[in-house]
């Protein structure tokens, strides 16, 4: 099910990126301030964008998980908040790289988009350890999504707030993405694309690879009670008889 | 909203009788001001960093209570009688929530008289009641995810570990609301005026939380 | 700051490039990992199909 169209997918994700790494490198011209330390901006914002994404996605997704009770969207959810806090790592730390190229410090507060996306990511980090620590699946995936919904609906407040108290003390530093010129915009949308498509695949890739676990579960299990039912084992099968599965 | 009014004398009187939530969340409050003191080395705190002082540890303290709101209700098997009864189970919430306030009401009515002594460098009289608005504000926001949280933790293995963990980053937005709006009512100089702004964001993430917890929480406590 | 030259800028490039690099390929070996436990619990319930099968006394047991 997760399957079809994943190879289409994963190809044009292949595409879009190498294609936007080569817009950074050949086509983008280089920033007057920054210098070639601002293509550093090509991976981290869009990832950033994506992350935040996937986060409110994975709320939108438990909505429909506790309205519909269809048990599917709570995996759809959980792989999304889970793809979401991996890219927000990759987040973290390219713009920490960034902090330190630009600042001269690994960290910087002023930067209200950076410290907004540490809250966050401090929030999703519980997730799983909230997830795990519920033994019953059933109230699991119940809890789980509320989590996605409280958390989700907190992502835009948490930005707000922090950008409220920062641009009281500090100017923004980072370059607003609304009005990028020319060769920079398209270059960034591509690379934006690029990440948006990665987040899909990835998703979808990791989805089929749970649901094709979650499916061998189910039929271990019954096949495990049809062999208990059965009277005593017979000898062995003589060897031609069926085969493994392909 | 009478089932919601016979919850939150339940537990009111029951926190009376037992004492156990309240005088531990008043006492850890006071012992922070004095870690504060040697932490920070510091006798006399003014604007912003008592204004953070008295927040961070108002929310420490608020953290350290909400784990036990919801302890009974799982132990003593009080939420299987509550969803037998025909009642609206928002009703729980907001007894809960209210029982929370109080508890907070409670433990501010010890911790700032004694912040202002043992810490507080200026006299926080003449700003008396704009203080009282910004903790009232402060203190529904903290209530209702509060509750929220410790709803969601009670089930889990480790709820004293991540009650803390969750509801420290979603109480970050009001920290810094409430402590910016504190600040100014702080200043070594005297108290200038409160910038409404914040209060406006207090107000809004009041709101939001409030609504948000009343949608999601009827799928916390069915079974 | 002024803005680092090329030289002393690249390293910082190159390292936050490569480090969204390393985070796919790290996911893709997880995903891998996950992928041959996959294959080797369908290995264990071809066997398991294939005794329930001949117990029952039916004839080949499904492909």
């Amino acid at each position: 099910m997760y399957g079809r169209g994943l190879r289409p997918l994963a190809i044009v994700t292949f595409g879009v990126l190498t294609g936007g790494l080569a817009l950074v490198f050949f086509y983008a011209p280089l920033d007057a301030d920054q210098g070639l330390i601002q293509k550093i901006f090509y991976i981290h914002v869009p990832m950033a964008i994506v992350a935040l994404c996937g986060f409110v996605a994975g709320g939108v997704m438990a909505v429909v998980h506790l309205s519909s009770g269809d048990r599917r969207w709570d995996l759809r959810s959980y792989v999304a908040i889970h793809l979401s806090l991996i890219m927000g790592v990759g987040v973290l730390v390219t713009g920490s790289i960034w902090a330190r190229a630009a600042w001269g410090h690994w960290w910087v507060w002023q930067e209200p988009t950076l410290v907004s996306f540490l809250v966050v990511f401090l929030l999703y980090a519980t997730y799983q350890p909230l997830r795990f620590s519920i033994e019953d699946s059933h109230r699991q995936a119940r809890y789980a999504s509320v989590f996605a919904i409280i958390a989700g609906a907190f992502v835009p407040l948490n930005f707000v707030a922090v950008r409220l108290a920062q641009s009281l003390s500090h100017p923004r530093v980072l370059s607003s993405t609304a009005n990028l010129p020319g060769e920079f915009g398209v270059t960034f949308l591509v690379c934006l694309l690029g990440m948006a498509l990665l987040f899909a695949t990835l998703w979808k890739y990791e989805l089929a690879s749970k649901h094709a676990a979650e499916q061998l579960r189910g039929l271990r299990r019954r096949l495990s009670e049809v062999e208990a039912r059965s009277p005593e084992p017979r000898p062995a099968v003589p060897a031609g008889v069926g085969g493994p599965v392909p | 909203m009478r089932a919601a009014s016979a919850l939150l004398r339940k537990d009111l009187l029951l926190e009376l009788r037992s004492r156990e939530s309240v005088p531990a969340m008043a006492l850890f409050a006071v012992t922070a001001f004095v870690i504060f003191h040697f932490g920070l080395d510091r006798s006399s705190l003014a604007g912003s960093l008592a204004a953070g002082v008295l927040w961070v540890t108002l929310l420490l303290a608020a953290v350290l209570g909400l784990n036990r709101l919801f302890v009974a209700e799982r132990e003593q098997g009080g939420l299987d009688g509550f969803l037998l009864a025909p009642v609206d189970r928002g009703a729980l919430l907001i007894a809960k929530a209210l029982a929370l306030l109080a508890f907070l009401g409670v433990v501010e009515l010890v911790a700032v008289p004694v912040f202002a002594l043992l810490l507080l460098g200026p006299s926080v009289w003449a700003a008396l009641p704009e203080l009282i608005g910004i903790l009232a504000l402060a203190d529904v926001g903290i209530a209702v995810v509060g509750t929220l949280v410790s709803a969601l933790a009670v089930q889990t293995a480790a709820r004293d570990l991540i009650g803390p963990l969750i509801s420290l980053p979603l109480m970050i937005p009001l920290l810094i609301a409430a402590a910016r709006a504190t600040t100014p009512l702080l200043l070594a100089g005297g108290a200038a005026p409160v910038p409404l702004s914040w209060m406006a964001i207090l107000g809004l993430y009041d709101a939001v939380f409030a609504l948000l917890a009343y949608a999601v929480f009827d799928f916390l406590v069915e079974d | 700051m002024p803005a680092l030259s090329v030289d002393q800028a690249g390293p910082y490039v190159a390292g936050a490039y490569l480090a969204f690099l390393g985070l796919i390929l790290v996911y893709v070996a997880i995903m891998a990992g996950r992928l041959s436990r996959i294959e080797r619990e369908l290995d264990d319930l071809a066997a398991l199909a294939e005794r329930a099968g001949a117990e029952r006394g039916d004839e080949e047991a499904p492909r």
